[in-house]
């Protein structure tokens, strides 16, 4: 196998499969230090009990999330060593800026959260978690900015010995890609970890278990819920209109669009064929894509062949279209998660203001554990969407993925094969021990969880 | 003194942070399957360092990512170079801070035995490959004009870079053997203070060995002459100190100086490479120095500065979160958390 594929492989499979864990962490975190803070407030003992319950799931979700992310700052120097001397100079510092301004943040004041109940006041062992909270969705912050620096390059300027330098910090703060991913990102955590709550809670509600705990977390999230999966919709638009400017191909690819078209029309379903360029069937709203990418009915949205031309004009000559299945139906997958999710919170929502009366739409409800599923798929088909319409590059209009990729002489084909089947065995079996886990205590319910672990039998 | 070395200076500061906090935390990892007798005191060993691993890890996560923001010549050419020991750092980084998490959430005890090792391995291996890594870095290695190493997995498994994975290990083991005198209580503590005597005498012969190799296998003396000041003596005064003290039961000032022992050790190693950051074997020419393998000043302005900020306030919060956890960890189930 060509093992250029063999690195792409393996970033995208340690990636999503690091980033299956940190939306939760995102919302979560907030959630988990809302409801302490309540507790806190108004010393109800219902509140305490929830923030145990969802803490622990928190703690194994973040377990997972933190032992991912350490790979991901190591594996830019171990596979994209020429990568990271290219762009060092710049993208080096949001990574260390994040791990000094959130890791350690979210790390030290978790251990004193985990193990603090009994040695901190209330009041300090809620704002101990909010610092968690805070690190965490900081740490997102920053990594955005280094991704977005791979989006939508700006402030710096060609190095004299090649690569490039930064000539404005500031710039890469104010990249306009970071504050629609920011946005995008944050909310969907929000919705990750609504959706986690209505899930579990629904499980318990119909089966009366702990309804004062599961109908006060529900009601939590439901709200949650609308909020967020609204905002990312809507955020999600600005991000394509941004996209159509800053990454056309992108979006051509994401709609399987081959020719420039003003008008331009909306597929609702193509089959292509990739190799010629063509559709074998397809049904396209006329009219619609341009209406999505500028807010009017008319206005010319660019095509594949025509930004094929275009960027071997400007960069020559290669191949610059990405494998169009993969953004095609990663987007689709995405929105249609997304609205999947709209609907459930608005049933959510309409479930909890019309009194929570579970045992009549329990039909319903029990569908709601299953819903859980939604915001992961949109979450991973999101990022897969974002990372491989970037193709062929690295950094957009700088580095293409063969000039990125450390030297084969280096990191051999053999090196290759041993990481990726490794990682592959042992993320294997962390999934199977996290789901165990998360099933058990989440089935449990807080009675579990209100009571510290249970003395082992040896 | 120029932003270069300044930055050669603090990467030095996250690596000596990092073997100082991480070190005794890898220690008890290793010593965990042989200090508990039973599940109790396994899991009050565990507790020990339950609220401050993770916090400690980050200071390899810092250093790796200053490293790539200062000098991302040098992140290329080490973290490509030493693909495979890397790989399986993460593995072991990866196990141990699943198993921390997991171990106590269920009572099956294979559950928890299989953790218990998976913590073992975790501390070990890395220990043992952060140790074999730093030794062929002051040794130096075959690097060509482009700044790529070209000598492969097997050519890091040298006598000198192996001796150095050692020394590691027993140094860990003894710093984690005193810090678990000093927090725990009756058996694990008395084990634990036991064990510390044993490896001392083990250390003591395997870091000589290493401090009369380091004289023949590196250009230490070629560099600073056959006295190479005081901070290596400082490195070896410190640690006959810590001896001293484990075998009069001071745990406290034991643990102080195999702290400082482990810092001045470190502090040494970055005096030999000084200002190189990674030593060409092919051709001293084709070093990596804190100059050829430099962001440019502007970045690291912008670095100097966030660092000068945000440092001080993470070692003030990361202290006192030790302040918080002072007290002896008790093999009493209703007290542990883990």
């Amino acid at each position: 196998m060509d093992p250029l594929i063999l690195a792409r492989l393996q970033f995208a499979l340690t990636t999503v499969y690091h980033f299956f864990f940190v939306p939760l962490t995102l919302g979560l975190s907030v959630l988990v230090a809302v409801m302490e803070t309540i507790y806190v407030r108004t010393g109800n003992e219902t509140y305490k009990r929830m923030t145990k319950f969802w803490g622990k799931l928190f703690l194994i979700n973040f377990a997972m999330g933190v032992v991912t992310g350490i790979v991901q700052e190591f594996q830019f120097g171990m596979n994209w060593s020429e990568y990271s001397r290219f762009v060092g100079d710049i993208f080096g510092a949001p990574l260390a800026i994040e791990a000094t301004l959130a890791f350690f943040l979210e790390s030290t004041f978790l251990g004193v959260w985990i193990f603090g109940w009994d040695r901190l006041s209330k009041g300090l062992h809620a704002t101990v978690f909010w610092l968690v909270a805070i690190g965490s969705n900081i740490s997102a912050l920053w990594i955005l900015i280094a991704n977005s620096f791979m989006q939508q390059p700006v402030g710096f300027e060609p190095a004299a010995g090649g690569g490039v330098v930064m000539t404005d910090f500031f710039a890469l703060l104010g990249n306009p890609n970071v504050w629609l991913m920011f946005p995008h990102t944050l909310f969907s955590g929000f919705a990750t970890a609504a959706f986690f709550i209505m899930g579990i809670s629904a499980y318990h509600l119909l089966r009366k278990n702990e309804p004062e705990v599961f109908r006060r977390s529900f009601q939590l999230a439901a709200i949650v819920g609308v909020i967020a999966t609204f905002l990312v919709a809507l955020n999600g638009h600005a991000q394509a209109q941004h996209m159509v400017q800053i990454q056309p191909m992108k979006m051509a690819t994401a709609e399987a669009l081959w020719e420039s078209e003003d008008p331009a029309s909306f597929s609702l379903i193509t089959i292509g064929d990739m190799k010629n360029r063509k559709d074998v069937f397809a049904i396209r709203l006329p009219r619609m894509l341009s209406l999505l990418s500028y807010n009017r009915l008319d206005g010319e949205v660019k095509g594949i062949n025509n930004l094929q031309a275009e960027y071997e004009a400007t960069y020559g000559p290669g191949n610059y279209v990405p494998p169009a299945i993969i953004p095609y139906w990663t987007f689709r997958l995405m929105v249609g998660s997304g609205f999947a999710m709209i609907a459930i919170s608005l049933f959510a929502l309409f479930f909890m203001v019309r009194g929570g009366k579970y045992e009549k739409y329990a039909r319903v409800l029990k569908w709601l554990p299953y819903g859980m599923a939604l915001p992961y798929l949109a979450n991973s088909t999101g990022w897969i969407l974002t990372e491989v319409g970037r193709y062929p590059w690295v950094v957009f209009g700088l580095v293409k993925l063969e000039d990125g990729v450390s030297p084969f002489s280096i990191v051999t084909p053999a090196m290759l094969w041993i990481s990726l089947i490794g990682y592959v065995v042992i993320y294997s079996v962390l999934i199977v021990a996290t789901i165990y886990l998360m099933r058990k205590f989440a089935k449990a319910g807080p009675a579990a969880t209100d009571v510290a672990p249970k003395a082992g039998k040896a | 003194m120029d932003l270069n070395s300044l930055w050669f200076i603090l990467i030095a500061v996250l690596y000596i942070g990092f073997f100082v906090l991480e070190g005794f935390d890898f220690g008890v990892g290793m010593l965990l399957p042989f200090l508990g007798k039973n599940d109790n005191e396994r899991r009050a060993v565990i507790n020990t360092i339950g609220p401050h691993w993770d916090g400690n890890e980050v200071w390899l996560l810092t250093a790796g990512g200053a490293t790539f923001a200062a000098f991302p010549h040098w992140y290329a050419t080490l973290f490509s170079g030493f693909y495979l020991p890397l790989f399986l750092l993460l593995m072991g980084l990866i196990l141990r801070g699943v198993a921390f998490e997991f171990r106590s959430k269920d009572d099956n005890p294979t559950w928890r035995a299989a953790w218990d090792w998976a913590i073992f391995i975790g501390s070990a291996l890395p220990a043992l490959l952060l140790g074999v890594a730093f030794a062929n870095i002051v040794r130096g290695l075959p690097i060509n004009a482009d700044m790529q190493y070209t000598g492969g997995f097997f050519y890091l498994l040298n006598w000198y870079g192996l001796l150095g994975g050692v020394t590691a290990v027993v140094t860990f083991l003894l710093h984690g053997a005193i810090f678990l005198s000093m927090k725990t209580t009756a058996n694990v503590m008395e084990r634990a203070q036991l064990a510390a005597k044993r490896i001392f005498p083990v250390a003591a012969v395997i870091t000589l060995a290493m401090l009369i190799s380091t004289y023949l296998a590196t250009d230490l003396i070629e560099r600073l002459g056959i006295n190479p000041g005081i901070v290596p003596l400082a490195a070896m005064v410190a640690f006959l100190l810590a001896g001293y003290f484990t075998f009069r039961k001071m745990n406290g000032w034991a643990f102080t100086m195999t702290a400082v022992n482990i810092a001045f050790t470190m502090v040494t190693v970055f005096i030999i490479l000084f200002p190189r950051v990674m030593i060409s074997t092919t051709d001293p020419a084709f070093s990596l120095t804190i100059y050829n393998a430099s962001s440019s000043q502007y970045t690291l302005t912008v670095m100097t500065i966030v660092a000068l900020i945000f440092v001080p306030i993470v070692l003030v919060y990361q202290g006192w979160s030790y302040w918080v956890f002072r007290k002896r960890v008790e093999a009493k189930p209703e007290q542990l958390t883990y």
